[in-house]
């Protein structure tokens, strides 16, 4: 009896495409690694709990949660309008959502200046009506952060809204649901893995957000020092200590990673 | 383990450039190239003295990097392609001179400011940086302007709190240029080469905390690292300095 039909044998991965995919993955894991081996374990605790790391520690986890929730409050009506209104200009709204996404960061915090900085567009008559000042404030740094965050918000709320479809949303209309009941009862939960990788990834890039905030709300431990901040100042002076919270955001990043993967491949399956 | 780790990866860069490196001194020109790592605050006479340099030796190209001098000489102590370090203050040039075991020179001095925006502002004065309207920055205490911001606020001299610390001292004195700021603490050379968008005022106890920038021609750099550093040491050097605001040794 003859055993199973095998699918052909596709042969040895040829060394042209071997070799570098095994660079490739090297230059990706070598750094961490090299990382992970050159932090001292043993002061982790001790270092952790110093004030400076405190604050930015403190400070990371409070702006990035301002600004999932911007995101969720201000981005989830946005996603909406992109994917389930007609008008005139979408697309060029998309694009224009989207390019935040690719700014480099500092750019971003040079663009915040000119628009919110003391001598800024917005930033100046704010400052002459109502005595208001935005940078150097922990507000500068949830902006600056929103700013970055949104569209990986946007674009993964909107595709979501996409890939469910208009036809739930014109079932409840013909029952006799208005736009916003639908929205609420219908569009919103069908959507909600979009929301909820969608409120990861931005929470991931918030908490990573460095040049921006540097550059728009400058850098001062307790108001606007992040940890990514504090590990840049640490730098200059005490290597090991930033070796020490890398390994934190680190840390951070691969729990994400592990969280988004299901979230992740259940968006794309659909 | 970790280190020898290191020093394999660096050896290996360095074999992966040094082809480049040989490609691109081809040709019959034979041009050489001298890279100096300098403070943010050496940036306008540095800038003045590679022209002179290439001027005086046509066959190098000088390249230059400004940053602030503790990320310099951490990048010299990890091995970075550099011929030549200048910092701003003497301590921080210790610590990459130590772990190079190499003596550098101190050519000239400096001191803290107090830099406002030309023009009536809220800053007259040490005394109005107390007051919390006022938004003044300064640089992070590793950098050797924050160290010495960091000893007149620990000695009193200045009161109140900096709204930012800044990694050096251009990006102090940018956020007092842009109008960011009503005030920042910067070198007295800085406002000199700033031209007229700011003026200095005077900072009590600055002059007993003056900075000394260093420099150092580093180990197995060209002959031309040394002319460099002769040519900064030489008069003309000097005039350079003294007109862009640094005091004599």
């Amino acid at each position: 009896m003859p055993t199973a039909v095998r699918a052909p044998s596709p042969g040895r991965p040829p060394l042209v495409l071997l070799v570098p995919a095994l660079v490739a993955a090297t230059l990706l894991v070598l750094p961490l690694v090299a990382l992970l081996l050159d932090t001292p374990w043993r002061g982790l605790l001790g270092q952790l709990t110093e004030p400076a790391v405190r604050q930015a520690l403190w400070l990371s986890a409070l702006t990035s949660l301002a600004t999932v929730a911007g995101c969720l409050v201000l981005g989830t009506p946005l996603a909406w309008l992109l994917a389930r209104v007609e008008f005139r200009g979408r697309a060029l709204l998309r694009a224009v959502v989207t390019v935040p996404l690719v700014l480099p960061p500092v750019v971003a915090g040079v663009a915040l200046l000119t628009a919110f900085g003391r001598a800024g567009l917005v930033g100046e008559p704010l400052r002459e009506a109502f005595g208001v000042t935005v940078p150097y404030t922990t507000l500068a740094v949830v902006l600056a952060h929103t700013f970055v965050s949104m569209p990986f918000y946007v674009l993964a709320v909107e595709g979501a809204m996409r890939t469910a479809g208009g036809r739930y949303d014109d079932v409840a209309a013909t029952l006799g649901a208005d736009r916003w009941t639908t929205f609420r009862r219908v569009t919103l939960p069908l959507a909600l893995p979009g929301v909820v990788s969608g409120a990861v990834l931005a929470w991931a890039r918030s908490l990573g957000e460095f040049g921006a905030t540097i550059t728009f709300a400058g850098n001062y431990p307790g108001t606007t020092q992040t940890m990514p901040s504090l590990i840049y100042s640490t730098l200059q002076g005490d290597p090991e200590l930033a070796r020490t919270l890398s390994i934190v955001l680190l840390a951070v990043s691969v729990v994400v990673i592990g969280a988004l993967r299901g979230r992740w491949l259940v968006g794309a399956g659909r | 383990m970790t280190h020898t780790g290191r020093r394999s990866i660096v050896s290996l860069a360095l074999a992966l450039t040094l082809p480049l490196t040989a490609a691109g001194c081809g040709g019959d020109a034979e041009r050489g190239t001298l890279t100096v790592l300098a403070a943010a605050s050496l940036t306008e006479p540095f800038t003045e003295l590679a022209e002179r340099f290439e001027e005086q030796h046509p066959d190098v190209e000088v390249r230059l990097a400004f940053d602030s001098s503790a990320t310099l000489a951490q990048q010299v102590v990890e091995g970075a392609p550099a011929d030549v370090l200048a910092t701003a203050d003497g301590a921080t040039m210790l610590t990459a001179a130590e772990a190079l075991d190499a003596d550098p020179l101190a050519f000239a001095t400096n001191h803290l400011v107090l830099a406002v925006p030309r023009g009536p502002g809220p800053v007259e004065g040490v005394a109005d940086l107390a007051d919390p309207d006022v938004s003044w920055v300064a640089c992070v205490p590793t950098a050797p302007c924050g160290r010495v911001a960091a000893t007149l606020l620990e000695q009193g001299l200045i009161a109140g709190e900096p709204v930012s610390l800044e990694v050096d001292v251009k990006a102090v004195l940018a956020r007092v240029v842009d109008g960011e700021a009503d005030a920042g603490l910067v070198y007295a050379s800085d406002v000199v080469t700033a031209g007229d968008s700011v003026r200095a005022l005077p900072l009590p106890g600055a002059a007993d905390e003056r900075t000394v920038p260093s420099v150092l021609a580093l180990p197995g750099a060209p002959g031309s690292a040394q002319d460099f550093v002769d040519l900064l040491l030489s008069r003309e050097g000097q005039d350079v300095l003294r007109a862009a605001g640094f005091g004599p040794i």
